[in-house]
């Protein structure tokens, strides 16, 4: 029992970083048909802002120069998030990605890989090599006791910060008019242009969108982990399982799958530690040839 | 004459739309046919049941007495039933020449060949013979996508016809096509066809071409046979006067 | 039309028996400058010191994988997958060693670290061959990965992230001693490139080459003439895993190491990158590519370790951009302008 729990624990706080990625890259995908590799580097970036924020403001744990109190580090966390997501991400897709947007679903693939690569660089320039530990919030939070086992807090905020996003892009999606927009384009890009909707801004918005989904996950992911260079490279290839395994396009398919996943790998950790990668990528392979829409009836899969 | 292909009480929707209805067609050998009909009246729908690329909710289709009802396009093709496009489906950045010398390959199951090259003198030899039938002897080494409509038309003709199909169906060979060059290019296909005997089946909205070259029209309406006979008899049939050529209306 | 692939019965050639054999004759500038610096390459090579002979030996190994890689581009399939069929190729060496198997010499293993690619790619092409666009490049990492999931987390078999060795004893019954062993490794390797870029080259001009070039264009017509667009596609894959094998098992041998690495999505992002840095329009753009890359990333790396990815990722953006052809196509034009124009 008290193994199940921890399983179900782990599994969640895993699922709520996955999803905060996933949700934005289903939707660029959804929305322009691109499969963003840089979005690994958006989360990174998320990540290093954060980071970097929190070690500034409060050195060493405690309050610096400006003498915050420490709870508005939450609060830096989002903003180092949205630093990253209203900056980077039009200015990705504006220079570059926009570029492409007619050239198939492979040569922006392409180029989004060729961005990663160059973002993974401009990360390690600015903030070298050597791991970032922002603990602060984290260590804030402190731990709770359930059924006798001590759990750190931290990882069920991020749980919140997952379900308010989702609930944000529901309503965005659902209840506004950009979100109105958005389902035309999705459903179809020609239509939309000959009614005059601005298909470019629009692709804009939702880019940017998704890069402050994954900026999100990146910086509230910050305080938990030791951020060092690999970070992206990691997290786009399970961002792209979960994905998959949901269906490309699809939100709620993304939560379902960083459930999945989640829950997966905290399993296999506790039970089969060797392979706690290989159900991943062997729950994505099976997803693929047997159902390739994903669980969630993602994009139509182009096959024969 | 025997019957070369046959659909047999053959019926297809999509969606609510009967664009066949319990249709029974026989095709004899070494006939030339024209098919008419006013639009979404199920003259497409009729080649693509026969080449396999539709499959009938009803009834089947039988070549030369056999069924093959659940072949797939490529395996009818095989048999020996080719057909061209009301849109040219060509290789666009392929050469003129490239286009022909893969049917010609692709006719001999040649095509798995690693090592000897495509453009092997003897391929290349029939392929300009071919071409040159169809009227392309200089620029075969153009890519397709330069050709006009008319050419691409003829091209798409000159590839089916090269697989030495028993049965050529031909959709809208002439559309696209120019008054000026219609005749031209209908005259140039037909004289190809004519000498090799193999039964040819034409669907065209010009009844002028028609009236020319076919030896039985069928006329379709709704998915059903309207009219089946000789050009003049079916032209002259009140009810084709109406439905197709739009009199009396 | 690439200007490599012209016709081999050009009848004002007569008389010109080998060159038309191999199929040469035809050959664009581009093509013959390509097989003259391999010549030379070849020639040159005991002048050169150990270092470039290494990065020549490496470059080429992996310009085969990129080969593979550009077979498939040829037919709009992107295979960010093939770090399988280079870690297969790769691990098998290191496994034969590892586990007492009475050969071992490097040519034996590097053939059988083909041959398990290529099975490997027989497998898969089964299930690969019915995808299309990023559906196929997904599954194909995800095969990848979990070829890599394994070869890191079973350290007791795979020696893990410390990888294993992979020293053969011997080269084609040589043993060389330690300061010809980078030239013996090297003419091996640049034989075999070359063997299997002719080969290639056999196959770029064959009706299965144009076929995968045809599904590119037109799928339906390919089925519409009589042929099996998924046989295509899956013969294509198999060669191109083999070619993927081979490189990964030479790589090895040259190296002397494994890592489960070679399965990374990075290391087949890698080949992508190189495949459309050097273009898919001609059999040598793959080796071209390679080399350059090879060469590039060494400098860069020595510049400064934080700049390298900042700009070859700041290369592909312009090749993709600006250059959808790669180097080979820059080549090609060159070419063309050097012979005045005569050749198009």
């Amino acid at each position: 029992m008290e193994q199940l729990l921890r399983v179900a624990v782990d599994g969640l706080s895993f699922a709520s970083y996955l999803f905060l990625v996933s949700a934005g890259l289903t939707f660029i995908y959804g929305v322009m048909r691109i499969l963003n590799v840089a979005h690994g580097s958006l989360y990174g970036l998320g990540a290093y802002m954060a980071a970097w924020l929190v070690l500034r403001l409060w050195p060493g744990g405690a309050p610096g120069a400006l003498a915050l109190p420490p709870v508005w580090s939450y609060g830096v966390l989002l903003l180092a998030a949205l630093i990253i997501g209203l900056v980077v991400g039009p200015l990705l897709e504006r220079v570059f990605i926009q570029r492409v947007v007619d050239r198939g679903e492979v040569i922006p693939l392409v180029l989004t890989f060729a961005l990663f690569l160059m973002l993974e660089d401009i990360m390690k320039l600015i903030w070298g090599v050597n791991p970032l530990g922002a603990d602060l919030p984290y260590a804030m939070l402190g731990a709770v006791s359930l059924a006798g086992v001590n759990y750190p807090v931290y990882p069920f905020l991020l749980t919140g910060v997952a379900v308010v996003a989702a609930a944000a892009l529901w309503l965005i999606i659902n209840r506004s008019r950009f979100g109105k927009l958005v389902i035309a384009v999705i459903a179809d890009r020609e239509v939309s242009r000959a009614l005059g909707i601005d298909v470019p801004r629009i692709y804009t918005f939702a880019f940017t969108l998704g890069a402050v989904l994954a900026a999100l996950g990146g910086a509230f992911s910050a305080p938990m982990i030791s951020v060092v260079p690999g970070v992206s490279v990691e997290v786009i290839i399970l961002a792209f399982a979960v994905t998959t395994i949901g269906g490309l396009g699809s939100i709620g398919g993304a939560a379902i799958g960083a459930l999945l996943v989640g829950v997966l790998r905290a399993a296999a950790v506790h039970y089969v530690p060797e392979l706690d990668l290989f159900v991943i990528y062997a729950l994505m392979t099976a997803i693929l040839l047997v159902k390739p829409r994903g669980l969630f009836g993602g994009v139509e899969v182009r096959r024969i | 004459m025997g019957v070369v292909l046959e659909t047999v009480n053959v019926t297809r929707y999509f969606g609510a739309v009967k664009a066949a209805d319990d249709l029974s067609v026989q095709l004899a050998e070494g006939q030339t046919v024209g098919i008419v009909g006013p639009n979404g009246s199920g003259k497409t729908t009729f080649v693509n049941l026969v080449t396999g690329y539709v499959k009938p909710a009803r009834g089947a289709v039988r070549f030369r007495g056999r069924d093959i009802t659940p072949l797939t396009p490529r395996q009818i093709t095989r048999l020996g039933i080719a057909r061209s496009f009301q849109i040219p489906q060509l290789y666009l950045r392929l050469s003129v020449l490239e286009n022909m010398l893969l049917a010609l390959a692709i006719r001999e199951q040649q095509h798995w060949d690693l090592w000897r090259p495509l453009k092997l003198p003897a391929r290349v030899e029939e392929a300009r013979c071919l071409l040159a039938q169809f009227g392309f002897d200089t620029g075969v080494d153009q890519p397709c996508a330069a050709l006009p409509e008319g050419g691409r038309k003829l091209l798409d003709v000159a590839l089916s016809f090269a697989l030495r199909p028993s049965v050529l169906l031909l959709d809208e060979p002439t559309s696209g096509v120019s008054v000026e060059d219609k005749f031209a290019v209908m005259d140039r296909l037909m004289s190809v066809v004519r000498q090799s005997a193999i039964t040819a089946v034409f669907i065209e909205h010009d009844m002028e071409v028609v009236a020319r070259y076919a030896e039985r029209v069928l006329v379709f309406a709704e998915g059903r046979i309207l009219a089946d006979g000789g050009p003049a008899a079916v032209f002259a049939n009140p009810a084709v006067r109406t439905h197709v050529l739009g009199e009396g209306v | 039309m690439t200007l490599e692939e012209r016709s081999l019965a050009a009848p004002e050639l007569a008389g010109r028996r080998l060159p038309r054999a191999l199929g040469l004759l035809e050959a664009s500038g581009a093509v013959r400058a390509a097989v003259a610096v391999l010549v030379v390459l070849a020639l040159v090579a005991p002048l050169l010191p150990g270092w470039l002979l290494f990065l020549l030996t490496v470059a080429f190994a992996k310009g085969l994988v990129v080969l593979g890689v550009v077979l498939l581009l040829r037919g709009d399939l992107v295979s960010f997958g093939h770090g399988l069929f280079y870690a297969a190729g790769a691990y098998t060496v290191a496994f034969a060693l590892r586990w007492g198997v009475p050969v071992r010499d490097a040519a034996p293993l590097v053939l059988l670290g083909t041959l398990v690619a290529t099975v490997v790619a027989a497998l898969v092409g089964l299930f690969i061959a019915r995808y299309r666009g990023i559906f196929f490049g997904m599954l194909s990492t995800a095969f990848t990965m979990i070829l890599y999931s394994l070869l890191l987390k079973l350290y007791w078999l795979t020696g893990g992230t410390d990888g294993l060795a992979a020293r053969p004893a011997g080269i084609l019954g040589l043993q060389p001693a330690a300061d010809t062993l980078r030239l013996t490794q090297y003419y091996f390797v640049l034989v075999l490139t070359a063997a299997v870029t002719y080969g290639a080259y056999r196959l770029a001009a064959s009706p299965l080459g144009y076929l995968m070039r045809a599904i590119y264009d037109n799928e339906v017509r390919v089925e519409y003439m009589g042929a099996s667009v998924r046989q295509a596609i899956y013969r294509t894959y198999v060669i191109s895993g083999a070619l993927g094998g081979l490189g990964g098992a030479l790589a090895a041998v040259a190296v002397g190491h494994v890592a489960p690495d070679l399965a990374y999505w990075t290391s087949s992002g890698e080949f992508v990158f190189v495949a459309l840095f050097g273009g898919a329009g001609s059999v040598f753009a793959p080796l071209l590519g390679a080399v350059v890359f090879e060469f590039v990333r060494n400098y860069a790396f020595k510049l400064s370790p934080y700049t390298w990815q900042l700009l070859l990722g700041s290369v592909l953006v312009l090749v993709i951009l600006f250059a959808p052809g790669g180097l080979w196509s820059l080549l090609e034009r060159l070419a063309q302008r050097a012979r005045g124009g005569k050749r198009s």
